[in-house]
Order: C-alpha cells, then sequence, then structure tokens
C-alpha cells in the first residue's frame, strides 16, 4: 500500500506532531508514503481571493501525483477539499481539464484527470480496516473518554467525494476511535465547524465559534477532543488559552490528532508521536492510560 | 435572467457571477432559511445571514453586498450548501463573490496576504533553516524551502 503523501503548508512547519505520528502509524500498519518534495501549497489559502490561481496550484500538485502514478495522501482537511474538489472536476469536465492543461503547458505540466486524493483517516478506514487496526493494538485505552471532531472539509462538499460518508450523519472517525479502544462521547454540536477560516476576517467571531464546541465537549464529559485537520487544532488547541481569557471561562482540554491517539494504543511513547508539541498539555492522558513514565 | 432596469455596475457583477458560477440557481430560492438556521458563523455573529446574502442577490444588490464586509464572516464550512433544497451551491457563490470583492480591492487586509505569501514562495509558510533543522530533529525529511515552479505558474496566469 503506497501513497503520495501530501504535507500542504501548515502541518510540515506548524504541526510536525501531526506529521510524525501519521507517518508512525502508517509505518505500523504497513502503508508506505512516498513523499514529493515538489508539492506546493494546495490553493486552499488563495481560494479566497482567486479561486482560478487557487485550481491551477491544486491541478499542479495533482499532475505531479499522475506523474507519480500513486494516489494522494492528504493529513489537512482543507487540503483534501481543494485538492479533490478540483481533481473531481478534472475527471468529469473535458471543457474544464483543456482549460486548466493550457495554463499548465506553461511549466510544461499536464493532467489527465485520474489523480486520486483521499485523507488518510479515510485510507486507515477503507484500506487497512478496523479489524486490523483493533490488532495492531497493545494497550489498553480503557474507554478513555473523546470528543470527536469532523471539521467541515473532511466531509464536505459531499459531492467531491465519491464513496463518502454523509456528513450529516458521519461514523468514520468514530469508528477508529472504538478501534483504538476509546470511547467517542456523544455531544452536541458534534458537526459544528471549529470557525477557523473566520480566523482572517473577524478573530471574535472565530474564537467564538471554537469555544461554542469547546463549551459543549466539557458539559458532555469529554476529556480530549480528536482532530484530522490541522487549522482545527489551531482553533481548539492553539487558542484555546486565548478563548479561555476572552471569554473568561477555563478548559484546559488536550486536543489530539486522530494518530496520536491511534499510536498510544498502538504503544508508541509521546516523543515517537510528537504529543509534547500539543499546546494544552498531554502529559495527564498519557499518565492515566499509560502510568507515570 | 438579468433586468434590464439595473444599474450597470449590478448588472455586470450579476452577470459575471452567472455565467463563471451559473448564478440562475439564485433565484429558485423561496427563503426558507435553512441555511441560516444551520450556520455556525451566524450563531455567534448575527450580522451574518446566508438567507440575506442570496436575498440580495436575488434583488440585484450585488454591489451593496460587495461594499459589506459580512460576506467574510463566513467559515466555508458547507453546512448551508449541503442542505439547501434547491441545491443552491451557497458557499461557492461566497467563494465567487469575494473573488469579485478582492478585484474590487475590498477584502481583510489578512486574506491579500496570505495571497502574496502563496503567490511568492509557492507555499504559504516558507519553511526556513530553523524549521528544517526543527524538521531533522523530529526525525522528518528536508522540504524545499519554496516552490518556483508554482511561483512561474501563477505568474503566468496573471
Amino acid at each position: 500500500m503506497k501513497y503520495a503523501l501530501f504535507l500542504g503548508c501548515t502541518i510540515p512547519a506548524r504541526s510536525r506532531n501531526y506529521e510524525m505520528s501519521s507517518r508512525a502509524v502508517a509505518a505500523k500498519l504497513g502503508i508506505e508514503f512516498q513523499d514529493q518534495m515538489d508539492f506546493c501549497c494546495c490553493g486552499f489559502p488563495i481560494k479566497a481571493s482567486d479561486e482560478h490561481a487557487a485550481t491551477l496550484l491544486a491541478a499542479r500538485n495533482l499532475a505531479l501525483a499522475e506523474e507519480m502514478n500513486l494516489e494522494i495522501c492528504t493529513l489537512c482537511s482543507a487540503c483534501t477539499a481543494m485538492l479533490a474538489e478540483v481533481a473531481h472536476k478534472l475527471r468529469y469536465d473535458e471543457g474544464f481539464r483543456e482549460e486548466i492543461n493550457k495554463d499548465l503547458a506553461a511549466i510544461g505540466r499536464q493532467v489527465k484527470g485520474t489523480a486520486r486524493v483521499r485523507h488518510f483517516a479515510r485510507i486507515l478506514l477503507e484500506d487497512i480496516g478496523v479489524e486490523n487496526i483493533h490488532r495492531s493494538v497493545t494497550v489498553d485505552l480503557k474507554g478513555f473518554p473523546v470528543a470527536v471532531h469532523y471539521g467541515c472539509h473532511y466531509l464536505k462538499p459531499s459531492y467531491i467525494y465519491e464513496g463518502g460518508e454523509d456528513p450529516e450523519a458521519a461514523r468514520s472517525l468514530d469508528a477508529l476511535i472504538a478501534a483504538a479502544g476509546a470511547k467517542s462521547i456523544s455531544y452536541i454540536r458534534k458537526k459544528f465547524c471549529c470557525g477557523g477560516s473566520v480566523l482572517v476576517a473577524d478573530e471574535k467571531t472565530a474564537l467564538g465559534m471554537a469555544k461554542e464546541k469547546l463549551d459543549q465537549v466539557q458539559a458532555a464529559g469529554g476529556r480530549s477532543m480528536v482532530v484530522v485537520c490541522p487549522f482545527c487544532s489551531v482553533m481548539y488547541d492553539d487558542n484555546q488559552k486565548s478563548i479561555e481569557s476572552a471569554f473568561n471561562v477555563s478548559y484546559q482540554i488536550p486536543v489530539l490528532y486522530l494518530p496520536q491517539v491511534l499510536g498510544l494504543a498502538m504503544g508508541m511513547d509521546r516523543k515517537t508521536l510528537g504529543l509534547n508539541m500539543n499546546v494544552v498539555k498531554t502529559r495527564k492522558i498519557t499518565e492515566d492510560i499509560l502510568g507515570a513514565e | 435572467m438579468v433586468d434590464s432596469n439595473l444599474q450597470t455596475e449590478d448588472r455586470d457583477v450579476l452577470q459575471d457571477l452567472a455565467e463563471r458560477y451559473g448564478v440562475e440557481g439564485v433565484r429558485s430560492c423561496y427563503a426558507c432559511g435553512t441555511c441560516a438556521a444551520g450556520c455556525p458563523a451566524r450563531r455567534v455573529n448575527p450580522a451574518y445571514n446566508p438567507r440575506k446574502i442570496i436575498r440580495m442577490l436575488v434583488l440585484n444588490e450585488a454591489k451593496s453586498l460587495l461594499e459589506k464586509d459580512t460576506i467574510w464572516l463566513c467559515s466555508s464550512c458547507y453546512t448551508c450548501q449541503e442542505r439547501c433544497p434547491q441545491g443552491i451551491k451557497i458557499t461557492d457563490l461566497i467563494t465567487a463573490l469575494r473573488n469579485l470583492a478582492v478585484q474590487q480591492g475590498r477584502s481583510p487586509s489578512g486574506v491579500g496576504m496570505q495571497a502574496n505569501l502563496v503567490r511568492s514562495q509557492g507555499r504559504l509558510y516558507a519553511l526556513d533553516e530553523f524549521d528544517d533543522k526543527k524538521r531533522k530533529k523530529a526525525g522528518l525529511p528536508s522540504l524545499s524551502p519554496q516552490i518556483e515552479e508554482a511561483v512561474r505558474l501563477l505568474k503566468e496566469e496573471s
């Protein structure tokens, strides 16, 4: 099982814990990642300004993946939707493909429209499967209560994800968490957006959106949150302290990336999983689960 | 689809949207409010209202819509687009409106900054020596600090 690993911009610079834990869990499960140094930005950060420019960047990345003859595995949900949306259009709209290829000709590239893109979590679920993941568990997480956060672009817009799941009734992350031996708790506003995209325009609204969910996770007894996107992590983990002081509340809810939880269940240590890099301290969790190291 | 009594500028905006994004569907909106009811941004900041944005488009007020900052409060979560009973691609439409606003020089400063970084580096964050050192320490492979070919692609495009 081999995939072209697409890191995007934020993960290699700001979320090395996500990258480290993803690589470790993938290796453990027999997934091979091929790195591609020439991948550029997925296009999402420029989409609001110039959708055509964003589309070109996405198409260029897809062209590289086609040349590698590998499916793209993404870790960031914004990258996933940006690349999958353009891949979808390139596959089904010949006129669109021709237009894009005219622009790509300037850098000597072409797209055929065969590229495929899936998020790492979806690959884990669909290509490895919950049974195999469960079989690789060596540490009992004892039903540790976690609040799963799907975020938006992992699921939506749903038409770009062929064979994807219903965004109104998503189960994939709950299934993966259960396979790891933790307990996915139910809580109000589970489908709520983190607000990350609003940060650039209006910080107060963005933080307020993140607060809505943290309030509910806390009320439901969630002792950690699990995310699959670095933007969601920025909102809940990096900005948790700002939210606490802006709204005079207190959470201290650790926010983990999905592969960090899976890695813990597979017996990996804190260093391998980059657990010291999470902003809200995670030591209490690992002590509860693993005992003091 | 465009009324003849519209002011030229409004008509231009609508025509542009219609040609590029199939905005005709907007006219099928019967104002049920499903979009506004499920909107997470609206829940926190009532100044944002996707139903009102669609309404303003239907009423040919695209120009005043572009002059307002409210289109930047959408979090692009696609909840409204997924739930719209008329299949209006509301989130895509907001993106189209944002593109037009940027062309007219009306956008939050951070939006332009992000775009400039991507245009000049091919990625949002250039990976400098410091980043590379941290990556090495974490056992992660080195990456190109910037992607020259992507910079060239966007230069050719603009």
